[in-house]
Order: structure tokens, then C-alpha cells, then sequence
């Protein structure tokens, strides 16, 4: 066997094993329930603002401290704590991916996604009502 | 109904060249395959002459499809979808321009544009290979005309027709009930460029990388040509080509990173977001391509591997192209154009290139020259392929982890989501990568094609490999790489890392002079390795060292958070007019106020003042509405620029960004000289009244009437602060002056002076009392490394264009 080849073995192994490692480090997406069963555990939390409840953030007392309640679409709901800066129109919006994992009853989150129309996208539908309304 | 003002006639013309395009490339394409297919010379000619006038009518068409689209922006025809769905009134010209590509049809044409010019170039040149060449790019013309076409068959769209009206995009809308629909207000303006492209990155860096983009096809259509003509001469003709794609294609990307680290939140310049790694992928797999052709011209080994990498690089852009406009990535990306619903569309439009292509190179694949003798392992040829193949590989996993997710939840219907750590999952990988190429540029250019004698290899590099560890040494001793979060096993990869890139730099740079004797003209790869070198190291020092200098330590906020002390927290929130510890600085929120005319645009001064008063600046971190019916706010950093660092920051929370009403009111109190009041944070004592004071804040003459409370505040956290409001009588009239604690939320105001020696205090608390901003603050070191290091790398692709062009055209002549 040629020595190319064998570094082009050596090569596939070691790419396999990255990819394995890969697959390991993958997360899921959850609800509440299931995020609460893996208590500890890192998820990707898909829920909502619920809306009834207070938003909870001062940024003159502490910037990096929010905390409010997430409802997924199953109806369960659990408070969030977010060490971080409150996101802007927040309370506006539609959906949230929180990463982190449940503690004590509580779901530390250390990122946040929102679903606004997001920044990037525009939203063709809003275009369209701004014409019908003006 | 005839509608009243419209001007019908450039969309009807800019859909007559949209069609004309796509006939005429069809023309070509059959034209050139007939031309290049044809046995007898005369055919030949003949066909060749019908594709070039073709190709001319197509050159022609998409140049005016363009001018036509321009005009429609520019003159604010706003009946057209196109012009008032990306641009407005208010634009100046250059964005007029970017509104184009803001939209997916625009940026096809731009696409579209760039293969028109390079096709026009390569019929210039007029080799024997124009024929099979020009085939491939006017098929790819054919695919993109199909993608501004936007003729319904049945129920699916093929293409989406960037002159559509808006009253037929949005047919059922009442508003097109009335003829005069144009005059009514909402017509009158579009929706303009969205505020945050509105930026000169956006005029230069999608026209750059799409240049990059269009002319990664020209390698691959030699790969294809060379397999289809079984003629395998075309790797010299084609290498000043494959150059000038991964040059380009370069700049590109890294004008989106210098323009994410300038201006998007993003932290950074790069974030492995899906839609960078995108573009990423097809520039190492062509890099991997270029350095196997070099190989093939020198010693005829690695054809197979480069006609691969061609293949595979240009798929790897339409490939990219589907992630980014069909949707696929949804959630995880932050910059994925939205979804046109020509999913299926971009799918066949990638298979249609990479199918036919391995096709054909499986059924050549004995036929095309190999060696059978292996490479001497003391050859440069063996390391560069070793090189190639580890670019190859990283760009294999990249691919793997950008897509798995999305295409397996898609197929299965699970729901798999990233690693936790999404930076780190690539970083731990391609540190490697970058220790493995950056040490294998530094050693092979030392190395001789065929067989390389060890003794005198040794001598040579001997001194480049002493100078590198030495700059490694000493910079471990005096600054270092300070990046420990993921473990010492990858600080030391981190180190490992910079030595091998400061290596390369070393190595790079005095071949020019050991191997090349100075000659400038024909050290591009020299250069463009010194450059890539230079790059990793500033790579390596900005991402290790960035330093976060916003971390919250005001002793107030800190006691709210018991996490506080395992976890950094980097927001810092600066109340107006008071200076705030941030690390080295004193930081204080001056003002705020908006700039621009449509006031979409506030910036907020922060002055920052190192502690020993050696230096004091002001940043403009600004925040961006976001407009197009968007809600909220895009915030836009401001950094200072050193040579060796840049201070950056960004606003994250602002007191304006949702306001509420106060509805506080005062409550008054009456108290004596010692009195304790409380309030919902804390208390404070009446400490003295004083007469006529005169101080920092007030002055005061001797003959006026003024009374000033001294109160301490003492807040339930611990701290301390001093009011000071003041009671005095100017013209009989009795006033006074607030003073208030910020950072409590607390007014004070001393509004009478009462009998037994008392005084009347006037007390309120709200949330929303103190103009405020929170905001980030990074340390980015030795960012400009990076920048330089780009900039050299595409000066050594253009060198090596320049030199192997030459090169290909003087062989040329003295074969003749």
C-alpha cells in the first residue's frame, strides 16, 4: 500500500472520529416537560412569553439579571432566569429558543433567541398590510 | 381598469431582455457544445462564431435586465414590487445600488452579471478551450436567467420576476380597487433599504463575493472541459483563473467578517454562522484544488485530486447557494435570505452541475494521467498534497456540522439542535487544522519537486524555524495567549497554533529572499502564505485575548445576583453624567441624540477617561430602528481604533428603547436635622441645612436667600450617596432645585422652611427617572494583524495571477 494511502486512512479515521464526537455533543430541542426530565442538562427550550405574567428587569439595579415566565405550546410553563441584558421588544415576541438547562425548578438561560421577524429577514406580510392600512 | 400614472414600459422591457437572456445563453450553450463537439475545423468556426454572437446578445441582456432595475430604484417607480419593497426616497446613491442585491433576484443578477464579464474575458483570450469552457458558463447563464424568469407552470414558479408590479404581487389588496391607486400615500414611498445594510460594506462586499462566487465556476468548467475534450492540457491556461477565484473569493468573506465585526453584533468576525461557513467551504476546497494543480504542472501527479476539487468547489458555491436561499437553515442562521418557495428549484440547480460532472470524471477516470510511481516523501509534491487533502477534509467536516442538523431533522423528523458551545465545536476542530497547514506552508516551499536533500533543507530552514520559536518564546513571556475556558489542552493547541502561524509568517517571508533570490514578481504564494499566516495570528491573539472590559463590578449591582461571581456578566449600565468604573477606564454616558434625517439612528456619547487621566475618548455606540415593518432596534457598535488593539462597543439596553410613563409622585415629608426617612430601597438623614452654600454645584453670594439640605442616602445595599437639593427665593418667589440619586431612582427636592427648625422634603421614586444605557465593552487586541494578513494574502493571489498568466503567454509564444 502506497504511503498516501495510508495517510488518506489515517485521515478518514480521524474525520469519523470527529464526527462521532459531533453526534455527541449534539443537543435537542424541548418542551418544559422534557427539559424538566433532564434536569441539569443543556436544551434548546422552545416556548413563548407568557404574556400574564411580569417581565422582570432593571437594568439600573442589574443589567445582566432577567427573569420571567416561558409557556411552551403543550400549556406547561416555567420561570426563566436570564443573565443578561433584557432584548429589545421582548414582550413583542412571537417565540423563543432559550438554551441552557433547568435548575431547581428554574430554567437558566445562557442564550436567547427570539422570533421576531427576525433581523435579516423582512417580512413581506408586514409590507403588505402597511399598504392596506396607511 | 386602466391605472393612472404607471410606467409600464422598462418593466416590460426589463421581463423582453430577462427572456432574451435566457434564449440567447440557450443559443450558446448549444452553439459552443456543437462547436466543441464538431470534427471538421470549418463546422467548428462556424458554431463558434453563431455561440459568441450568442453569448454577446446574453452579455448584452442580463447588462441591461441590470440598467433596467437601476433605473426603476433610482427614478422611485414605486408601481414596481421591486423598488418599493427595497428602497425609498430618502437613499443616497450608492445604496440605491445595494438595494438591488438586498433582494435574492438582485442577487442573482449580480451573479448573472459577473459570468458575463469573465465569460467575455475568456473569449478574449480565445484558446482552444473557449468552446467547452463557454459551454459550461453558458449553461450556468441559462440556470440563472431560469432564476429571474418568474413564469408560472402549473402552480410552480420558475424563477421570481423582479419587474413585477406591486399590484400584482399583492393582487387581492382593496387599495387596487381605485385607478388612481399611485397618488394614494402608501405609494408614494417604499420600504426602503433595511437601516442596517444601509452601510458602505454592503455596496462593496456582495459585489466582491459574488465576483468570488462566479468565478469559482471558470476552474470548474476546465475540470469538466479537459474530462468532455479527454485532453488534459488545460491545467496551465487555467491556473492564473483558479488563483484569481480563491483570491477573490477571499476578499469576499472577509469583507463580510471586517464588516460583522464593524457593524453587526455579532462580537466578533466570524461566528461559524451557517451562511459563513457557506462560503468558507468552497474557498478551501478550491485553495485545495489550486495547490494539486500546481502539483499536476509541475510533476503530472494529483490530476485526479485537482479535477475533484474543481468540481467539488464550484458545487460546493451552488451547494451554498440552496442553504442560504431555500430556508432549510430556518432558526439557525442569523443571515439566510428569506425562502422565494424555489426549493426544488435550487436543488436541481445544484444537481444539474454535480451529477453530469462526476458522470463524466468516473467514466475518464482511467484515462486520465496519473503516475504510478508515489511521491518521494522528501518532495514538495507530497507535502502540498498532504496539504491539500487536510484543507479538503476541514472543509468536509465544516459542511458535516453546518448541515447535518437541519437536513437530518428535515429527513427524520427529530429534533436535533447544536452542541452547546456551537464556536467552540468548530474552534476545537480547525485549530488543528490551522497548526497542521500553517506548519506545512512553512516547510515545503523549502522542499524541491521530486527529491529534496535532507542536509541542505535543513540549513535552509534552520534559521526561519530559530526566529519563529524565538517570537513565540518571548511572546509567551510578555504578553501570551490568555484564552484557559476550554483547558489547558487547548490553550496549549492555542500556543501550538501560533507558533506554527508566526512560523509560516517567518519561513514565508525569508523565502522570498533564500529561495527566490528577492524576485518579488514570482513570490505571490510567498507572499499570499505570509499573509495567511499573519491572518492566524491575529486570529489567534484577537479571539484568545479579547478582553472583556464591561464586567459588571459596580458594588451596587452585584449583591442581586448570586452568580454573579461564577459566571461573567457583561453588560455594565452607565447612568447619565456619572462616571462609571469600567476596568481601566472611568466610562460616563454623556448624552444621547439622533442623527440622521429619518431619526431611525440614535448614538449615545460615552466618554471614556483611562484612571490615570493619560487619555480620554468618546465612543458613539449607536442603535439602529429597525425599519420594514420590523419591530425594535438593531444595535451598531463604535470601537476605537489603536494600531495594536480597538476598544469596541455596543449598547445592549437603553432607557429609551421602551418607555413608560412616570407616574410617580412626590410625597412630602416633614423633617428635622438628624431625621431618618425611609424609602423602598433604603433611607437617608437630613445631616445639615446650609445657608448660601457655595461649592462645586451651587454658588451661592452671601446676599442671597438660599438654603441647602446635605442628605445622605444610605441604600440597603450598603452604598452611600450625598443629595444636596436647595431651597432659595429670587423676586419674592420662593423655588427650588432637585437633586437627584440616580442610581437609587430617587428625587429630592427641599421645597419649605418650617417653623421649630424644620424643613418640608419633597421625596419621589420611580423606575424610570434616570436617562441610562447598558451596554458591552470589548478589548479586541492585535485586530489589525488579521486585517493586514488578508490584505497581503490577496496581493500574493494577484502576484501569483499576474505571474503564471505571463508565464502561460510567453510558453504560448515561444511554442510558436
Amino acid at each position: 500500500m502506497k504511503k498516501t494511502h495510508i495517510i488518506i486512512l489515517i485521515f478518514i479515521a480521524i474525520a469519523i472520529a470527529v464526527l462521532i464526537s459531533f453526534m455527541g455533543d449534539l443537543t435537542t430541542y424541548d418542551t418544559v416537560a422534557s427539559a424538566r426530565e433532564k434536569e441539569g442538562k443543556f436544551v434548546h427550550l422552545i416556548a413563548k412569553l407568557d404574556k400574564t405574567k411580569p417581565v422582570e428587569y432593571d437594568a439600573i439595579k442589574n443589567p445582566n439579571y432577567m427573569r420571567f415566565t416561558a409557556i411552551d405550546t403543550l400549556g406547561n410553563s416555567t420561570p426563566v432566569i436570564y443573565h443578561n441584558a433584557k432584548p429589545t421588544d421582548f414582550e413583542k415576541s412571537e417565540r423563543l429558543v432559550l438554551k441552557g438547562s433547568m435548575k431547581d425548578g428554574q430554567f437558566e438561560a445562557d442564550e436567547m433567541l427570539m422570533k421576531c421577524p427576525s433581523k435579516y429577514k423582512e417580512d413581506v406580510e408586514v409590507n403588505k398590510k402597511n399598504l392596506s392600512s396607511n | 381598469m386602466n391605472y393612472i400614472g404607471e410606467n409600464l414600459l422598462p418593466g416590460q422591457l426589463g421581463h423582453f431582455f430577462v427572456v432574451l437572456a435566457l434564449v440567447s445563453s440557450l443559443v450558446a450553450t448549444i452553439s459552443y457544445f456543437k462547436s466543441a463537439n464538431s470534427i471538421d475545423p470549418a463546422d467548428e468556426l462556424r458554431w463558434r462564431k453563431l455561440a459568441r454572437i450568442a453569448f454577446g446578445i446574453d452579455f448584452l441582456s442580463v447588462f441591461t435586465v441590470f440598467g433596467i432595475l437601476y433605473y426603476i430604484i433610482s427614478s422611485h417607480s414605486f408601481e414596481y414590487f421591486y423598488a418599493w419593497n427595497h428602497s425609498n426616497l430618502s437613499l443616497n446613491t450608492q445604496y440605491l445600488l445595494a438595494c438591488i442585491w438586498e433582494g435574492q433576484e438582485g442577487s442573482f443578477m449580480l451573479w448573472t452579471l459577473w459570468h458575463a464579464v469573465l465569460g467575455a474575458l475568456l473569449i478574449f483570450r480565445g484558446t482552444k478551450w473557449e468552446a467547452p469552457v463557454m459551454a459550461v458558463i453558458s449553461f450556468m447563464q441559462l440556470c440563472l436567467a431560469t432564476f429571474i424568469l418568474g413564469v408560472y407552470v402549473g402552480d410552480t414558479s420558475i424563477g421570481s420576476n423582479p419587474f413585477l408590479l406591486v399590484r400584482e404581487k399583492f393582487a387581492d389588496a382593496p387599495v387596487f380597487a381605485r385607478a388612481d391607486y399611485l397618488s394614494l400615500a402608501q405609494m408614494q414611498d417604499g420600504q426602503g433599504l433595511n437601516q442596517l445594510l444601509q452601510n458602505y460594506w454592503m455596496v462593496i462586499h456582495p459585489p466582491v463575493l459574488f465576483l468570488g462566487f462566479a468565478a469559482s465556476i471558470v476552474p470548474f468548467a476546465f475540470a469538466v472541459a479537459g474530462l468532455w475534450k479527454n485532453d488534459y492540457t488545460w491545467t496551465k491556461p487555467a491556473l492564473p483563473w483558479s488563483l484569481f477565484a480563491a483570491g477573490i473569493l477571499g476578499l469576499g468573506i472577509m469583507m463580510g467578517a471586517a464588516w460583522a465585526y464593524e457593524s453587526l453584533t455579532f462580537g466578533g468576525y466570524w461566528a461559524w454562522d451557517p451562511v459563513e461557513n457557506a462560503s468558507l467551504v468552497p474557498w478551501l476546497v478550491l485553495v485545495a484544488g489550486i495547490h494539486t494543480q500546481v502539483i499536476y504542472n509541475a510533476t503530472g501527479h494529483s490530476l485526479r485530486a485537482t479535477k475533484v476539487f474543481f468540481i467539488l468547489g464550484f458545487c460546493m458555491v451552488l451547494y451554498s447557494t440552496f442553504l442560504t436561499r431555500s430556508g432549510v437553515l430556518g432558526d439557525s442562521s442569523v443571515h439566510a435570505f428569506t425562502g422565494l418557495g424555489m426549493d426544488a428549484q435550487l436543488l436541481i440547480f445544484l444537481l444539474i452541475f454535480l451529477i453530469p460532472a462526476f458522470v463524466l470524471f468516473f467514466k475518464r477516470f482511467k484515462e486520465i494521467p496519473h503516475i504510478v510511481k508515489e511521491e518521494e516523501t522528501s518532495s514538495r509534491e507530497f507535502w502540498m498534497f498532504i496539504g491539500a487533502l487536510v484543507l479538503f477534509l476541514s472543509a468536509a467536516i465544516i459542511t458535516w456540522q453546518t448541515s447535518f442538523n437541519p437536513i437530518y431533522n428535515k429527513i427524520t423528523g427529530q429534533s436535533t439542535a447544536a452542541p452547546e458551545d456551537i464556536e467552540f465545536s468548530y474552534n476545537k476542530i480547525q485549530v488543528f487544522v490551522a497548526i497542521v497547514i500553517a506548519l506545512l506552508t512553512a516547510i515545503t516551499q523549502y522542499l524541491k519537486y521530486k527529491k529534496t536533500a535532507p542536509q541542505l533543507w535543513v540549513k535552509k530552514i534552520l534559521v526561519p524555524t530559530s526566529i519563529a520559536a524565538a517570537i513565540t518564546l518571548i511572546f509567551f513571556l510578555v504578553s501570551g495567549l490568555e484564552y484557559d475556558k476550554k483547558g489547558i489542552g487547548f490553550q496549549a493547541a492555542l500556543y501550538l497554533a501560533f507558533f506554527a502561524s508566526v512560523y509560516s509568517v517567518v519561513a514565508n517571508a525569508s523565502y522570498i529572499w533564500i529561495g527566490l533570490n528577492g524576485r518579488l514578481k514570482a513570490a505571490g504564494a510567498s507572499v499570499a502564505h505570509v499573509g495567511f499566516g499573519l491572518s492566524l495570528v491575529g486570529i489567534l491573539i484577537s479571539s484568545s485575548n479579547k478582553q472583556v472590559l464591561s464586567y459588571n463590578t459596580t458594588g451596587i449591582n452585584l449583591k442581586f445576583d448570586e452568580r454573579s461571581k461564577e459566571k461573567s456578566l457583561e453588560n455594565l449600565t452607565l447612568i447619565k453624567g456619572v462616571a462609571t468604573d469600567m476596568g481601566k477606564y472611568w466610562a460616563t454616558f454623556v448624552n444621547s441624540d439622533s442623527t440622521n434625517s429619518t431619526g431611525n439612528i440614535s448614538y449615545y456619547k460615552v466618554d471614556m477617561m483611562k484612571k490615570d487621566s493619560t487619555e480620554s475618548f468618546s465612543l458613539y455606540p449607536n442603535l439602529i430602528r429597525n425599519t420594514k415593518g420590523q419591530e425594535g432596534f438593531s444595535n451598531n457598535p463604535d470601537a476605537r481604533h489603536y494600531w495594536n488593539k480597538d476598544i469596541f462597543s455596543y449598547i445592549t439596553y437603553a432607557d429609551d428603547m421602551d418607555k413608560r410613563e412616570d407616574t410617580a409622585q412626590f410625597k412630602s415629608y416633614t423633617v428635622n436635622v438628624k431625621d431618618t426617612v425611609y424609602y423602598s430601597n433604603g433611607f437617608f438623614i437630613l445631616d445639615k441645612v446650609v445657608p448660601n452654600p457655595s461649592n462645586k454645584k451651587y454658588q451661592f453670594k452671601p446676599t442671597d436667600t438660599a438654603l441647602m439640605a446635605a442628605i445622605t442616602v444610605y441604600s440597603k445595599e450598603g452604598t452611600r450617596f450625598t443629595a444636596q437639593p436647595v431651597f432659595y427665593v429670587e423676586g419674592n418667589q420662593a423655588r427650588y432645585i432637585l437633586d437627584t440619586v440616580y442610581a437609587q431612582n430617587i428625587a429630592l427636592g427641599f421645597s419649605k422652611v418650617m417653623a421649630d427648625q424644620k424643613i418640608e422634603l419633597q421625596v419621589k421614586e420611580s423606575n424610570r427617572m434616570v436617562p441610562f444605557v447598558a451596554l458591552k465593552v470589548y478589548e479586541f487586541p492585535q485586530i489589525n494583524i488579521l486585517w493586514l494578513g488578508i490584505i497581503l494574502m490577496t496581493i500574493g493571489f494577484g502576484i501569483s495571477v499576474v505571474y503564471r498568466s505571463r508565464q502561460g503567454r510567453l510558453k504560448a509564444v515561444n511554442k510558436i
